[in-house]
């Protein structure tokens, strides 16, 4: 437990708060989530922090997850609850209301038009962000040709890219990566 | 390892191409979110868009990609507030909820249990050597899901959105300048050409 006084409380606040400012995503909240668990609130250590991230990592579903896991270590089930709500609720709040209102005035021109223009930006991002993911994971000339090889067959083929991550963890298993 | 996964719904046998597209119900969404957030290791969008536009046709490329849009430029975990924007789209407050639970609820029991793991054993090395494997693979499904976000700017011949697109990964990618600053000069720039590209097509 930590040393204040109501620790679900302090959970909520940081990350309803955090959730609200965190454009881009959950991993472009990693710095700020680094920042308020380790330096502000001393919740995990350095190196619980990074243990914390590679099991978000590593366990499906969204990024997000992250927050889920600072809280459990925090407070256990309802520390874990606590936080995930509280980094989720707000924005899909917000999330549900922009979207009623641009349904709502579909045939208007603005929102169409806005909306039809952030198309290549979100896209070219998304191309960003993976071009420095992969500069952290491919530190090898065999880990290059696993993500060449699961971005063909993902984009050429219909197999299931389960198979791919699959394939990728018994390499790294095996510690050819 | 679950074994491939049959879509839940297949389309309907008879449908051609631009059909109308099936409601997805309740149970459906709930189910649906759950499962792509259960694949999802290193990312859910890849998922996400092989669930809802290969998989059921519930929304075309291009409307995925509007949607992913607004949803990415809103503040907050991008695929919690597409699940909740796509289901409530469909089935309002009550589709929103379904699909968000769908998505966060099942994966959080699978991460809580992971971080109880780790509590009580906390080496995890052996873990970390095959999440860098599965990362590689991860980051390659991540590129495939880009190229199949460009294929309807490709068909439509948008010279100018395949010049922001590619602007962006540069200046942010390659260049790596800070994202609030491109996007203050991208946003206005992509919009103005939107609204001049639409004029021309009206005169």
């Amino acid at each position: 437990m930590s040393s204040e006084s109501n620790p679900i409380a302090a959970l909520v606040w940081t990350f309803g708060l955090m959730s609200l400012f965190a454009v881009g995503g959950a991993n472009s909240a990693i710095p700020e989530m680094h920042r308020a668990a380790v330096d502000v609130h001393h919740w995990l250590t350095d190196k619980q922090f990074a243990d914390v991230f590679a099991i978000s990592q590593l366990s499906p579903g969204p990024n997000v997850l992250i927050v889920t896991l600072i809280g459990y270590s925090v407070a256990g089930v309802a520390g874990a609850l606590a936080a995930t709500v509280a980094m989720c609720g707000p924005t899909a709040l917000l999330a549900y209301y922009v979207s009623r209102f641009l349904d709502r005035s579909r045939e208007a021109r603005w929102p169409a038009i806005i909306q039809a223009a952030l198309v290549p930006l979100s896209i070219g991002l998304m191309a960003a962000s993976g071009l420095i993911v992969a500069q952290t994971s491919d530190q090898s000339w065999i880990a290059v040709l696993i993500t060449i090889a699961a971005a063909a067959l993902a984009f050429a083929t219909r197999i299931n890219p389960l198979w791919m991550l699959l394939a990728g963890g018994l390499l790294g298993f095996a510690g050819v990566v | 390892m679950p074994p491939e996964s049959p879509p839940v719904a297949t389309p309907a046998p008879d449908a051609s191409a631009p059909s109308p597209p099936h409601q997805p119900g309740l149970f459906e969404l709930f189910l649906a979110f759950a499962k792509m957030s259960l694949a999802g290791f290193g990312g859910v969008l890849v998922w996400a868009r092989r669930s809802i536009v290969e998989q059921h046709h519930w929304m075309t490329p291009e409307e995925f990609n509007e949607t992913f849009a607004l949803c990415h430029f809103l503040p907050g975990p991008n695929i919690v507030n597409l699940s909740v924007v796509f289901g409530a789209r469909f089935r309002g407050v009550a589709g929103g909820l379904a699909a968000f639970a769908g998505l966060v609820g099942p994966p959080m029991v699978i991460a809580t249990v992971l971080a109880a793991l780790y509590a009580r054993y906390g080496d995890i090395d052996i873990l970390r050597r095959t999440l860098a494997g599965v990362a590689c693979a991860a980051v390659g499904l991540l590129f495939a899901v880009v190229l199949k976000m460009m294929m309807p700017l490709l068909k439509r011949r948008d010279v100018t959105g395949l010049v922001i697109l590619s602007a962006v990964f540069v200046a942010i990618g390659l260049i790596r300048w800070p994202l609030q600053i491109v996007l203050l000069v991208a946003i206005p720039l992509s919009i103005a050409t939107t609204v001049l590209a639409r004029r021309m097509v009206k005169a």
